[in-house]
C-alpha cells in the first residue's frame, strides 16, 4: 500500500467526508456497495496479432448485478482494453483515454499506437495512487507490430506475450502456462483464450456467464461478443414472458440500450 | 497457507539488483520476479531500464514508482543530451534520479542502482536507496535479496576484474539470492556497459550455477562457486 503522507495532498481525491461517513456507519446507516467486476480477463499475442478475452459477470458484493456485461472496451480502431476492478473506474478511465486518443489521432493524422494508450493510462492511474481501482489488459496492433500490456491500479505496467488479470487470473494463468507457445494460429489462439476464460468462469466465484473474445490483427479487428455461452438458463420457460390475460398492452416500443456508430467509408489513415 | 491471494496489493518487485564496476566498464544484473502480495504477477520482467545509450538503471521496490521515476529521468536526460550536444555523464543521470527520489521521498518507495560508462570517468556505479541518498560505490547491491549477498561480496569482490569475471560474479550472486529469497526468482538478466557499447544477456533458470534440489552436501557453498559449472540437466 502507498506510504502514509505527512503533508496534505495537492489535488486528486478529497477525503474530507470520510469522518462523516464513518460516523453515519456507526449510527447504523449502510453504505452503498459498488459494482465490481470480479472477473477473468486475458490477452495473448499470436502469429498475426493479439487476442483478448473476458468473462461477462459483474458483481455487487455477493450478488450478480449484471449477467452479461461488456468488459472489453474500445480504445481505438486497432486497440482494445479489458478491464477488471471497479466497473465505474474501468469504464471511466477507458472512455477518457479513448477520447484522448481520438483527439490525438486528429492532431497527428496517424493511427494510434498501443504505447500511447499505455502511457496515458499509466500516468492517470499513478496520479491517483491506486485509488482508481482499474486493472487493465491492453492489446492492439499498430504500425510497430502487435503489443500486449497489463496495467495495475498503482500505475505499473508489464509487457508480456500472454497475460491474465482479475480474481480469476490464477485459474486462467494456469491454462496459459501449460499450453501457450509462440506463433499460435488464429484458431489455436482463440481456443486457448476461451479455455482460459472458462477456467476462470468455472473455478472463480467472481467470474461467470459468457465468454467475449476480441481478435485484433493488422488492419482488421473482430469483436466476438458472447463467443461462447457455457451457462444457459436451465429451466427457461419456452413460451417466454407473457403479460397476465387481464392486462391490455397499449404500446410496444423497444429501444436498443447502446448504439454504436461504425465508420465504413473514408480514407484509411496511413503512417 | 491460509493467506488469501490479494490481487489488488500494489505491484512490488521483491528483487535482487546488483551493479559492479570492472576494469573498463560496469555490469548490471537483476532477477525477474514482480510480485503482487504472494502472487507472481510477472515472472520474466526486465528490471534493468535504459536511461540513455550509455546509462542504465536497476529498479527495485514499488514497480509503479520506479517506472515513473525512470520515465521522468529518461525524459530529462534526453533534453539534457540535446542541450549539451554530447552523451550525458553517469553522474548527471544518477543525480537526476537522486533529486526525484529525495524531493518526493514521502510519496515514493523505490531503491535504484544507476550504472553506466562515460568518456570522462569510465565505468561508474551509483546507489540511490530509499531516502534519496546518492553514493558512488565500486559495487552496489539492492532489493530484498541483497541481504543474503553482503557476506558473499565481502569475500568474492576484488578490484580490477575483467569483464567475464565481473559478469560471472554478478550471475552467481543473483542466483544465490534467488535461491534464498522468496521474493526474487525467474531468470537472471545482465547488462554490460563499456566504451564499445551495451550488451544484454539472459540466463534462464536452468543455466544458473545454483540449483537447490540438485545440490549435494558440501563443506562450504563457496567450494561450488570455485568448482567448474555443473553440466546442464
Amino acid at each position: 500500500m502507498s506510504p502514509s503522507l505527512d503533508l496534505p495532498p495537492k489535488g486528486g481525491f478529497s477525503f474530507d467526508l470520510c469522518r462523516r461517513n464513518a460516523m453515519l456507519e456507526n449510527k447504523g446507516l449502510k453504505a452503498p456497495t459498488f459494482l465490481k467486476t470480479g472477473t477473468t480477463i486475458v490477452g495473448l499475442v499470436f502469429q498475426d496479432g493479439v487476442i483478448l478475452g473476458a468473462d461477462t459477470r459483474a458483481t455487487e458484493g455477493p450478488i450478480v448485478a449484471d449477467k452479461n456485461c461488456e468488459k472489453i472496451h474500445y480504445m481505438a480502431p486497432n486497440i482494445y482494453c479489458c478491464g477488471a476492478g471497479t466497473a465505474a473506474d474501468t469504464e471511466a478511465v477507458t472512455d477518457m483515454v479513448s477520447s484522448q486518443l481520438q483527439l490525438h489521432r486528429y492532431h497527428t493524422g496517424r493511427e494510434s499506437r498501443v504505447v500511447t494508450a499505455l502511457t496515458l493510462l499509466k500516468r492517470h492511474l499513478f496520479n491517483y495512487q491506486g485509488h482508481v481501482s482499474a486493472a487493465l489488459v491492453l492489446g492492439g496492433v499498430d504500425i510497430t507490430g502487435p503489443h500486449l500490456h497489463t496495467i495495475y491500479p498503482h500505475g505499473s505496467t508489464d509487457t508480456l506475450p500472454f497475460a491474465t488479470m482479475g480474481s480469476g487470473s490464477l485459474a486462467a494463468m494456469s491454462v496459459f502456462e501449460s499450453k501457450y507457445k509462440e506463433s499460435l494460429s488464429r484458431d489455436e489462439g482463440i481456443k486457448l483464450v476461451v479455455e482460459a476464460i472458462c477456467a476462470g468462469i468455472f473455478n472463480d466465484l467472481g467470474s461467470g456467464s459468457n465468454v467475449d473474445v476480441c481478435v485484433i490483427t493488422k488492419g482488421h479487428k473482430e469483436y466476438l461478443r458472447n463467443y461462447l455461452l457455457p451457462n444457459p438458463r436451465t429451466y427457461a420457460n419456452p413460451k417466454g414472458f407473457e403479460f397476465p390475460k387481464k392486462i391490455e398492452v397499449l404500446l410496444t416500443k423497444i429501444t436498443p440500450l447502446k448504439e454504436k456508430v461504425e465508420v465504413i467509408e473514408g480514407d484509411a489513415m496511413e503512417e | 497457507m491460509d493467506q488469501k491471494v490479494d490481487l489488488s496489493a500494489p505491484h512490488s518487485m521483491g528483487t535482487t539488483i546488483i551493479g559492479v564496476t570492472y576494469n573498463g566498464g560496469v555490469v548490471l544484473g537483476a532477477d525477474s520476479r514482480t510480485s503482487t502480495g504472494v502472487y507472481v504477477a510477472n515472472r520474466a520482467s526486465d528490471k534493468i531500464t535504459q536511461l540513455t545509450d550509455n546509462v542504465y538503471v536497476c529498479r527495485s521496490g514499488s514497480a509503479a514508482d520506479s517506472q515513473v521515476v525512470s520515465d521522468y529521468v529518461r525524459y530529462f536526460l534526453h533534453q539534457h543530451t540535446i542541450q549539451l550536444g554530447q552523451p550525458a555523464t553517469v553522474k548527471v543521470a544518477a543525480n537526476l534520479v537522486r533529486l526525484l527520489s529525495y524531493n518526493n521521498k514521502n510519496f515514493l518507495e523505490t531503491g535504484l542502482i544507476v550504472g553506466g560508462w562515460d568518456k570522462y570517468e569510465g565505468g561508474q556505479i551509483f546507489g540511490v536507496p530509499l531516502g534519496g541518498t546518492i553514493v558512488q560505490q565500486p559495487f552496489a547491491i539492492g532489493g530484498s535479496g541483497s541481504s543474503y549477498l553482503y557476506g558473499f561480496f565481502d569475500q568474492a569482490w576484488k578490484e580490477g576484474m575483467t569483464k567475464d569475471e565481473a559478469e560471472d560474479l554478478v550471475k552467481k550472486a543473483v542466483s544465490l539470492a534467488i535461491a534464498r529469497d522468496g521474493a526474487s526468482g525467474g531468470v537472471v538478466r545482465t547488462v554490460i556497459i563499456n566504451s564499445e557499447g551495451v550488451t544484454r544477456n539472459f540466463y534462464p533458470g536452468d543455466q544458473l550455477p545454483i540449483w537447490h534440489e540438485e545440490m549435494e552436501p558440501h563443506n562450504s557453498l563457496l567450494d561450488i562457486l570455485g568448482a567448474p559449472e555443473p553440466m546442464s540437466m
